[in-house]
């Protein structure tokens, strides 16, 4: 029998050949994700350098962090930001939960595809328009009522965060299994008791993931809130882009890194939340 | 249920009637009918003569948004497919490390990772610091505030929406196929090609448009990285409502981005459901 030819499939395999892999496929990958962390880590680095200049690594020291933290407009939109984020993430946990059981738990209805969309619609429409149709609309209350307080910016955050508090409790609610409703039924539960002891119970960490996501979200947001805002309502995101009009200072790295570092707890224990099995 | 209609499309009816208004003196609107908030966004009035003649710099805008987003795509595109092929071809347990890995940066904040591209290729940034100290260049080379910058920035960030639905589709990419196609005398590149490409086509479409449509509408990442002289559609907008103060303009070119939004969006479902009937 001839040797199989160097091309042969059977030539190949013996080589340990195998189709899951492509030539320069791996390498590409690990390049890109080289690069995508490549960028965060110097950002976190160099918000523990000592001195002001970016070009020169001066020793580490925790400068820029007592920096930021004694100053006082940073406090102030911090604190702006975590109350923010708290109530808007909590007011569309609620609602979000209310749409997630209309939408699975009732027979099918017409316009439920319209709900849908309605629902995602901040998913979709670019952020920068969103957020000019609520500088439009909020300019005209505010003329009308001359209150300028936080509810606008309150309103508008609980909006674009419904669309992500209602996506993992969706897929919860969808993936539970409906036999204990239908049990607690048939043992006479009222509906609101079965509601209380059986499907919140098990929905719960899809709660819980949908108020996080909705909280990290709500405490990324620059444009919608850029608009929103009235004068002296910065919230941490805003105010680092105004500081960026100027020289970037230290200052800015060491709240990203803050930021960043809170951003990725939340996502870590929300991935824990919905990889969970139970 | 009313407070969710109320909030999605209330906004949106009032950017229309803004459009048709006239620009008030000191921002805001007179309710007084008017066409120029949308004939403005192509043509401008010389304020000389009269005459009418084209927005050249709301065009040159378009050009930018346009071609800038087509290059992002392409790149995401590049970087996006070896990666998301990477990540599903993994033994199952190291797969959910990779994929959190690829995850985690896109629920981080879009400034902070602006902030880092900055810190990357500002004139004392990094990259410059290193080709300096290697004496590969005299003097640091300028990459802030260009086309450049926009297109790198737009890239980093959403690259993440690239990977995710290739490696969804990828993940179900039935190998038996690709075996098939080498057992019948194919080269690596051709099975590529001719087996696996079509079959992750879905994955590539949906990546694109996500990564299209918020490429068109970026605010942040032109505004830090591109600065006053590189504007994109979404600064445009803001300039209308900022310092512009011709709000009826803004509403017109909000309404022409989303638009332009819908289309790319409606364009896809199309492509999704034809590529269904196909089989």
């Amino acid at each position: 029998m001839a040797e199989p030819s160097a091309t042969s499939p059977r030539a190949r395999r013996q080589r340990g050949y195998s189709v899951r892999t492509l030539p320069g496929f791996g390498l590409i990958a690990i390049l890109t994700f080289v690069t995508i962390y490549a960028p965060i880590m110097i950002l976190v680095t160099f918000s523990f350098n000592e001195g002001t200049s970016m070009a020169q690594w001066q020793g580490f020291s925790l400068h820029w962090y007592r920096e930021a933290a004694a100053n006082e407009i940073v406090k102030d939109a911090a604190l702006r930001s975590l109350i923010l984020a708290t109530i808007a993430a909590t007011i569309a946990t609620v609602v979000a939960t209310m749409a997630a059981l209309a939408t699975t738990r009732t027979r099918k209805f017409t316009g439920q595809t319209m709900i849908y969309t309605l629902i995602n619609q901040p998913l979709m429409v670019p952020e920068i328009v969103t957020a000019v149709a609520l500088l439009i609309v909020f300019a005209w209350i505010k003329v009308q009522t001359g209150y300028s307080g936080m509810i606008y910016l309150i309103a508008a955050h609980t909006a674009f965060c419904i669309p992500f508090a209602y996506l993992p409790i969706r897929a919860r609610l969808e993936t539970m299994d409906t036999s204990f409703e239908a049990a607690a039924k048939d043992l006479y539960a009222s509906r609101w008791m079965t509601f209380r002891r059986i499907t919140l119970p098990l929905m719960w960490p899809g709660i819980v993931a949908g108020l996080m996501l909705a909280f990290v979200i709500s405490l990324d947001d620059v444009v919608i809130t850029e608009f929103v805002k009235s004068a002296g309502q910065d919230t941490l995101p805003t105010y680092m882009l105004g500081q960026l009009r100027r020289t970037v200072t230290p200052e800015v790295n060491a709240i990203s890194t803050v930021i960043l570092i809170a951003g990725v707890i939340l996502v870590s224990l929300f991935f824990r939340l919905t990889n969970q099995q139970d | 249920m009313v407070i969710i209609i109320l909030a999605a499309a209330g906004p949106l009816l009032v950017m229309v009637v803004y459009s048709f208004l006239t620009p008030g003196d000191y921002g805001n609107v007179k309710w007084q009918f008017s066409l120029d908030g949308w004939t403005s966004t192509l043509v401008q009035r010389d304020i000389f003569d009269d005459t009418l003649m084209w927005a050249d710099a709301n065009l040159s805008i378009f050009w930018r948004s346009f071609s800038l987003s087509m290059i992002t795509t392409v790149l995401t595109l590049i970087f996006g497919v070896p990666t998301a092929w990477f990540i599903a071809t993994q033994p199952p347990g190291k797969r959910e490390f990779w994929l959190f890995l690829m995850t985690v940066p896109f629920w981080t904040n879009l400034l902070v990772r602006t902030i880092a591209i900055q810190e990357l290729i500002r004139s004392e940034g990094v990259i410059n610091l290193i080709l300096l100290k290697l004496h590969i260049i005299d003097a640091p080379i300028q990459m802030m505030f260009t086309n450049f910058a926009i297109t790198f920035g737009m890239t980093y960030v959403f690259l993440p929406l690239m990977v995710l639905p290739i490696y969804a589709a990828v993940d179900k990419l039935d190998f038996r196929l690709v075996e098939a196609a080498h057992d019948l005398y194919a080269g690596r590149w051709t099975a590529f090609r001719r087996v696996i490409l079509p079959l992750i086509k879905p994955g590539i479409i949906a990546g694109s448009i996500l990564v299209f449509i918020p490429s068109l509408g970026a605010y942040v990442t032109p505004r830090v990285l591109g600065g006053g002289k590189n504007l994109m559609f979404g600064n445009l907008i803001d300039l209308q409502f900022g310092a512009g103060r011709n709000w009826p303009l803004g509403a017109a070119l909000s309404l022409m981005l989303m638009a332009a939004t819908i289309i790319a969006l409606m364009w896809y479902v199309r492509i999704t459901s034809k590529e269904q009937a196909d089989g």
